[in-house]
Parts: C-alpha cells; sequence; structure tokens
C-alpha cells in the first residue's frame, strides 16, 4: 500500500510558529536542509496573536534591570517549579534574540534616545517588554517569516531554486513521528488541501506546536491548538512534563457569546488599566497573598503613584501574576460581584485620554468596537478568565531543548515544558520560543548534519500511519458492526470534550469533578473511534477535526490525570480541597507516558486510561542562583531540607 | 435582541465549477459570519471547506467575500445586515479556487518572494540600532498588514485581469517596497539597490492608477494608496527625472 512520496530532509520543523520558524532559521544557518510543516498558511500561525511584548532585560527603560532579576521573576512566577536551568539561559539569551530581530528588519517602538521601548506587565519588576503597539506577535512572526524569505532568495541565487534549503510545507498536519527503532527517522503528513499523504525523511524532528487550549470551551486559542505536538511526541514514546499546569489568563472577553475568551492584553493593566467588581471597587488589593506581599502597593494612592516614580512606590496588585488575578476576578464573579455579561471591570477610560488608549492600545480599541459596540475610550471593559497557554510539555534537555529518551526528537516553545514552572509570566513566551526556538534548530541541525548514517523509514509504520489516518472515512462502515454503537459527528464529541475540561478540569479544580472527567475522556475516546465522515479528502474540515480529536483526548487525560494527583495549589493549578501551595511538591514533576506505546485507542478503561503517570524529584537548583534570593523568601517556597542543603 | 433564522447562499464548488448553495441556519446575539460559517459545518454541510485561524481579526485567514464585497469573516458582525437579507458568501475573486471558500492565495507567496529582504547596515551590530519613533512611524502602519490579500483581489488591475499578475506586485507588495524604501536603516542602497526604481520596473507600480480601493478594503485601516503607493510613485518619479540624480547616475557608473 506505500506509494507515498517521500522526500529526504535533514531537519523537519512542525509548527510556523515564532519557535518553528526560528528553528528553521537556526538550523538553515548551521547547514542543515531544513523543512517545516505548519497547518495554517505561512504567516498565520497562533503567534501573531500575541499582544504585549517580548521580555528581555535590556535595561533600556530602568538602567537596574539585568538578567538576574529577569530570572529571579521568572522564577517567582512560576512558584519556583521552573527547570531552573532554563529559565537562567532563558534570561540570559532574550536580549540577544531580540536585538537580533532588528537586524532582520523588526521596527519596535522606540525609546527617547532611540533604542527599543520597553512596557510594564505583570509580575516583571521592571518595564521589559519589547513592543510593537499591542501587536508585538505580528511583528515577529513577519520579521522570521521575512527572514525565511531572505534566506531563499540567498538560496535561490546560488541554486536556482528558492527552496532547495528551506521549504515551507503550509497548510499541512503532520499525525506521526516515524521511527528506526529508538531514534526519529521523519514525519509522516498529509496536504490540508488536497488530503494526500507524504513522509518527510529526517534524522532529527523539532516540534514546535503550540499549545492545548481547544480542549476548552473557552479558549484564546485558535483552532491549530489541539495538542498535536504533545500528542505526537507521547505516540513516539517521548514524556510529558507538569501537564497539570494551565495558565487561564484573567481577562478574555466575555461578551458577546461568539468571541468569549478573545484575548484582551495584559498591556491594558501595564499601561494603567485597572480591575472593579459591580460596586467599584479595585478590588485587587484584596487578594495580594503573602508571597507579594512586600512588592505590591497596598493603597491605590500609592499605586497610581508607581507609573510615574516606580523606584519609590510598589507596583499596583492588578500587575500581580496571572494565576493570582484569574483566581481574584473568580471569586468576585463567584461572590456576586460580577459584570452583567458575568465577568468583571477592567477600565482605561478614565485613566488615560482617548488619544493616548489609541495609540497604545490599537488592536483593543478595534477590537471592542469592532466585536463588541464598546468604546474602550469612553467606558470599561467586561473581562473574564480564559483558557491561554500550558504550562506543561515535552519533557526536554534545557540546554539542547532535545525530548527525553527519543534520539532525533527536539521540542520547543509552549509545547515543551519546564521553561515557566506553575504560571508563566506575560512577556515570557515570545522571549522563550525566540530563545529554544534557535536552541532547538541549532542542536537538531547539529544532530541530523553529524549522524553517521540516515535512519531508516520502515514501511510497516508508514502503512499504519496512513490507516489511522483514512479511518474515520469508514467509520460508519464499521459502527454496523455487532460491537459497535451509532456514527459519531466530530464536532459534537470536540463540543463535549471542551465542556468537560472546562466544567470540571478548569480554573478551581475538585477531586471528584476530575474523576468525573476521566470516566467522560474514557467515554469520549470509545465514541471518537467511530468519529465519521462525509465527502473526500480535498479540504474537508471534518475529516480534520476527526483526526485531531485523537490528540485532543490524549492531552486532556494528561491534563486531568496529573491535576488529580498535585494535592496542592500553584501557579495554574488550583484545587479547592487543597487551596494552599505546599514546599513538599515543589521538588515534585508529573511525568506523563502513554501506557500502551503501539497506541491504539482502545484504553477504554477511566481508570488505567492511555496514561501512566510518574512522579520525579528535581535537581536542586544551583546555589548562586539561589544566592540571587534573600533567605526570607525561599523559606517561603522551599521545602526545609532544601534550605539547609 | 434574540436569536433568528437567516438566509444565505454560500458558494460550493472546485476548480471544475460550482454554483451557490442555499442554507436556513440560526444566528444569535453578536455573532459574526464566520460563526455562522461554522454552524454550517457542525450541523449541516460537515464539509464545507473555509480558511479561518484566529477569529479576531489578527491573522488574515478567513478572506471571503460577502454580498460582492471583499472582507474578513471574523470581523464582519451579522447586526450589519438586514435580517430580511439573504447573505452571499463567496470565495475571493482574483484567486483561484480551491474548495468552496478557500482559494489558492499562492500569487502571494510568490510576490513576496521577489521583494528583495532588508538589508541590514554594514558596521552596526545587533543592539546597536538607534532609530526615532517618528521614523519609524510609517513603516510601522505597513507593518500593520496582516496578509489577508483583501487588498489584492479587489485591485483592479489584477481582479479581471490574469495577464496582469505577471507583472504587478499588487498593493501589499508594492506597500511592502515602500515600507522598506523608508525603513530609517535599510542599507539596500548601498548594495546598489534602488527599491523606488525597481517598484516601477519590476513590480509594476506603474500599473496603479490611485483608486484607492485596496485601502477601502483593508480592515487594518492602512492607508495604502495616500501613505505608501503615491509617496512610492513621487520618489520614483523624482528619481527617474532629476537631472542631478541621472548626472550623478551617469559618472557613478563610469567609474
Amino acid at each position: 500500500m506505500s506509494v507515498v512520496e517521500r522526500q529526504e530532509w535533514d531537519v523537519v520543523v512542525v509548527g510556523a510558529g515564532g519557535a518553528g520558524l526560528r528553528a528553521a532559521i537556526e538550523a538553515r544557518e548551521r547547514g542543515a536542509r531544513t523543512a517545516v510543516i505548519c497547518k495554517s498558511l505561512f504567516g498565520k500561525a497562533h503567534t501573531v496573536m500575541a499582544e504585549g511584548g517580548i521580555a528581555a532585560a535590556m535595561a533600556n527603560a530602568n538602567p537596574h534591570d539585568n538578567w538576574q532579576v529577569h530570572f529571579r521573576d521568572t522564577l517567582r512566577g512560576g512558584k519556583f517549579l521552573n527547570q531552573w536551568r532554563m529559565a537562567e539561559l532563558h534570561a540570559q539569551e532574550a536580549p540577544d534574540r531580540v536585538w537580533e530581530l532588528e537586524t532582520w528588519g523588526a521596527l519596535f517602538d522606540r525609546t527617547k534616545d532611540g533604542r527599543i521601548s520597553q512596557r510594564n506587565f505583570g509580575g516583571h519588576e521592571y518595564p521589559r517588554l519589547a513592543h510593537v503597539g499591542d501587536r508585538t506577535g505580528l511583528e515577529l512572526i513577519r520579521t522570521l517569516q521575512q527572514k525565511i524569505v531572505a534566506l531563499q532568495q540567498e538560496d535561490f541565487k546560488e541554486t536556482g531554486d528558492y527552496e532547495s534549503r528551506l521549504k515551507v510545507f503550509q497548510e499541512c498536519t503532520v499525525t506521526r513521528v516515524l521511527k528506526d527503532g529508538g531514534k526519529v527517522s521523519g514525519v509522516f503528513a498529509y496536504e490540508r488541501e488536497s488530503g494526500r499523504f507524504f513522509v518527510l525523511e529526517a534524522p532529527a524532528v523539532v516540534i514546535a506546536t503550540g499549545g492545548i487550549g481547544k480542549s476548552f470551551k473557552v479558549t484564546s486559542n485558535s483552532w491549530e491548538y489541539t495538542g498535536d505536538g504533545h500528542a505526537l511526541a507521547l505516540l513516539a514514546g517521548a514524556p510529558l512534563l507538569n501537564m497539570e499546569f494551565v495558565q487561564f489568563h484573567p481577562t478574555g472577553m466575555v461578551w458577546p457569546p461568539s468571541v468569549k475568551g478573545i484575548l484582551v492584553t495584559e498591556s491594558v493593566r501595564g499601561d494603567g488599566g485597572v480591575l472593579r467588581n459591580s460596586d467599584g471597587n479595585r478590588f485587587m488589593f484584596d487578594y495580594i497573598p503573602d508571597v507579594f506581599k512586600e512588592k505590591y502597593a497596598e493603597t491605590e494612592d500609592e499605586a497610581d503613584r508607581w507609573y510615574e516614580d516606580p523606584d519609590n512606590n510598589r507596583r499596583p496588585p492588578e500587575l500581580l501574576p496571572r494565576d493570582e488575578v484569574a483566581r481574584a476576578i473568580n471569586s468576585e464573579v463567584k461572590e456576586g460581584r460580577g459584570s452583567p455579561h458575568g465577568g468583571v471591570f477592567l477600565d482605561v477610560s478614565t485613566r488615560m485620554p482617548a488619544e493616548v488608549i489609541k495609540r497604545r492600545l490599537p488592536s483593543m480599541y478595534h477590537q471592542f468596537k469592532e466585536l463588541a459596540d464598546v468604546d474602550i475610550t469612553a467606558e470599561a471593559m467586561e473581562v473574564g478568565p480564559t483558557c491561554h497557554y500550558v504550562m506543561g510539555g515535552i519533557a526536554v534537555d534545557s540546554d539542547t531543548a532535545a525530548a527525553r529518551g527519543v534520539p532525533g526528537l527536539y521540542a520547543a516553545g509552549e509545547v515543551a515544558g519546564g521553561m515557566h514552572g506553575s504560571n508563566r509570566l506575560g512577556g515570557n513566551s515570545l522571549s522563550d520560543l525566540l530563545v529554544f526556538g534557535r536552541r532547538a534548530g541549532l542542536h537538531a541541525a547539529e544532530y541530523a548534519t553529524g549522524a553517521a548514517d540516515r535512519p531508516r523509514v520502515d514501511d510497516v509504520q508508514v502503512d499504519a500511519a496512513a490507516a489511522e489516518a483514512l479511518r474515520p472515512f469508514s467509520a460508519e462502515a464499521e459502527a454496523q458492526e455487532p460491537a459497535g454503537g451509532p456514527p459519531e459527528n466530530p464536532y459534537t464529541l470536540h463540543q463535549e470534550l471542551q465542556q468537560t475540561m472546562n466544567d470540571l478540569v478548569g480554573i478551581i479544580r475538585r477531586d471528584a469533578e476530575m474523576k468525573q472527567a476521566l470516566e467522560k475522556l474514557a467515554e469520549l475516546r470509545v465514541r471518537a473511534r467511530r468519529a465519521g465522515v462525509e465527502g473526500h479528502r480535498q479540504f474537508n474540515p471534518g475529516w480534520h477535526l476527526a483526526l485531531d480529536l485523537r490528540n485532543m483526548l490524549l492531552v486532556s487525560e494528561c491534563v486531568a490525570r496529573a491535576a488529580l494527583e498535585r494535592t496542592e495549589s500553584r501557579g495554574g493549578h488550583t484545587r479547592e480541597d487543597h487551596p494552599t501551595m505546599d514546599r513538599r511538591w515543589r521538588r515534585i514533576n508529573l511525568l506523563c507516558q502513554l501506557t500502551d506505546p503501539t497506541g491504539g485507542l482502545a484504553a477504554t478503561d477511566p481508570v488505567r486510561g492511555q496514561i501512566a503517570l510518574t512522579r520525579e524529584t528535581t535537581e536542586p537548583i544551583r546555589p548562586d542562583l539561589l544566592a540571587l534570593f534573600d533567605k526570607e523568601e525561599l523559606v517561603k517556597y522551599l521545602a526545609e531540607e532544601e534550605l539547609y542543603e | 435582541m434574540s436569536s433568528y433564522e437567516a438566509r444565505f447562499k454560500v458558494w460550493r464548488g472546485d476548480a471544475d465549477g460550482g454554483g451557490l448553495e442555499d442554507f436556513k441556519v440560526e444566528v444569535n446575539d453578536g455573532e459574526v459570519v464566520l460563526d455562522i460559517i461554522h454552524r454550517l459545518q457542525a450541523t449541516q454541510a460537515p464539509d464545507l471547506a473555509v480558511r479561518w485561524n484566529c477569529k479576531a481579526g489578527k491573522c488574515g485567514s478567513c478572506s471571503a467575500e460577502i454580498n460582492g464585497r471583499p472582507r474578513l469573516l471574523c470581523m464582519t458582525r451579522m447586526s450589519v445586515f438586514d435580517r430580511e437579507e439573504t447573505i452571499t458568501v463567496t470565495p475571493l475573486r482574483a484567486f483561484p479556487v480551491v474548495r468552496d471558500l478557500v482559494t489558492d492565495v499562492g500569487f502571494n507567496y510568490t510576490k513576496a518572494r521577489e521583494v528583495p529582504a532588508f538589508v541590514p547596515p554594514a558596521g552596526l551590530g545587533p543592539g546597536e540600532y538607534r532609530m526615532m519613533q517618528e521614523d519609524v512611524d510609517r513603516s510601522q502602519e505597513f507593518r500593520k498588514c496582516i496578509e489577508c490579500f483583501l487588498c489584492q483581489d479587489t485591485c483592479h488591475v489584477v481582479r479581471d485581469h490574469e495577464e496582469n499578475k505577471q507583472a504587478f506586485a499588487g498593493p501589499r507588495f508594492l506597500m511592502r517596497v515602500a515600507e522598506l524604501d523608508m525603513h530609517p536603516l535599510d542599507a539596500a542602497a548601498d548594495t546598489g539597490l534602488d527599491r523606488k526604481r525597481t517598484a516601477q520596473d519590476e513590480h509594476g507600480l506603474g500599473y496603479c492608477n490611485i483608486t484607492k480601493c485596496c485601502t477601502e478594503v483593508c480592515p487594518e485601516g492602512i492607508k495604502i494608496t495616500d501613505n505608501a503607493l503615491i509617496p512610492l510613485k513621487e520618489r520614483a518619479v523624482d528619481r527617474k527625472y532629476d537631472p542631478l540624480v541621472w548626472l550623478g547616475d551617469k559618472i557613478r557608473r563610469r567609474s
């Protein structure tokens, strides 16, 4: 049956967002022939949605900033669960990654003396985010896209072919990472436009597919975020790390219903916006947790003075890390002090002149005007939490971005785990994907070009992957068999999955609900085997969704199982039945692996499921990094034995 | 406000042909046309092909024509239409149909490759770039472009003139030339590349007769004609007919 077209490349990058493109640029510049595969058109990746900025301690706005301060902020934000070596590399290398973008043509907003302007953001001690109004992600993706075109122009001059060394396969989906023994040998993919299957043979594969938000009902994520890379890695035998940590961004739109979840940038608060409940109170002052008491203002006066004089005043509590703000909004709404459509009020209209709002927050002005008939220069916005980012992801080596246990597999960006610990600071994702995208591309290229001989692609795996991908077309016929049930509509299954995760494994979690979620996921798994589609393989969205369901179900089970296991509240994981942070959990990472590496969907037992969890104790934080913190602060996070080691 | 049933005509078919198909579909408060297309997929036409991504007007994927006008499906609210009105959704006319509402926009990616990239200035390392805000404002306006290609679709130079596609980059990529030309640190000139001249000679700037259709459909409100194309035309003309430039060119070429 193997008549599937094959091509040979050195490095295949799955995903063309910031991390994927940065990895591809690096791999190509290191001499590897590099292919990029993405589900959307080139330049449309979810990175364009990033609004606020890129966090990098360039010290343009405040001379006191440096990588050590950025590292400290990142660890505080992640509640010390971060893979500290990643956080260190990230803080050290982020400025170089931003400056490099300027040499590729990026145009950031400027300071008065002509350098890159930096803005305030939640959890960052100094103004640190390089930005372009509130469309920084677009600038980032366009710059990387144009750099790729620049490299292709060089290749054209030399070889007469734009795509001789760097090619983008757009609107294609990867469904399997292929292996030769234990090592990566390539990927199996299909063209969304034609439904045609193809195989890219390569010794190194970089996964850069982003997140998992489409498993939740209310989310800021686009349709692409179906956890593909997480699932590809699991199916290839690599573990996922700390999947219980899911960031609910505090401010998503809540009305009208069709736009519920769309992001309202944190820059609104960074630039002076405040949160109020229905009584008109700035409620965030009531929600400053003990670990952050010394860093945040206690009165509105002090908070307001901070924007002008940050050296002598403490920051407003609206700029607490996202997990804190999201929980606070959740509580206000629950206690009946919410806005008419079930959110709270976010107001800039009384804080800044209309002209300034339009200049600094043009997309937000546009978004509310167009989609909700709200003029944010004249009235408050209604906002509430929305599923935004997964901190958990593929377990990687901090320096090389290599996935654990599968030689040739690399991961960078949101799909990789560890960097952000239990909660990511705003602005740290764009810097993360540049820093680790580059590292993944570098090491993948070295591995691929240094390999003695190329791994072989196994025909049996290719045939199995093709059969798996075609299954939804025959689901209806199989449903007639005695053991089967009626055929299922993939859209209905997806909606039920989103509702389940939203309601039962959402922002506030309870033991019984998560158990219920696991049972529901088991039921959906069985029904997903009967997800059938009509029509043909040419640009068929029903078919695409039926295939994506496998990934969403795998990833959702990881989230639910890890969340049930971790009996504490930390960052993006809040347990009503275990409401406080427990220092004993600080050193514990939870790893998810596939129970049945053959990867069938057959496991329907909710207790056993498809995912096995293991606990792992992390390496101690290096002493010179610990020395960056005061002892009194460390006591709040670290277990006794860690403090005295 | 409440739900109601709307009448839609959606073009269905592929490269071999097709036609408008009638649908009756529920519409709720605050919805946009893309919501309705999605509802059709989920309830009546599971294989209806549509390209989309962010659903927030930021990625420029869901371009189509609504009642004949190029628009983003995700930013067109149902409330702008009369409830009695039949809403017609068709694929972008200037590009070949793949299936249903999805067109082959490869033309744009080909044109993007023909515009020479930003040339970094020699002697300035990363971190050493200094530019004033007022000097980057103009290029920043053009970099707001989300590449929805509505301007490319609506531009009459190519909309009904397939034969012009070879010689004409379209508003989006002429604007890209203008963006690079106005970039305060672009060093193209030092490498012998005259962006103004190439706009005229290689990207077909002369075809544009400033009817501003591109500006009218731009969802980002970029003043493509006034701020990019007209200034580019003026500068190209200046270069072409300025006797001093002409003399300078002669002398430089000799040495």
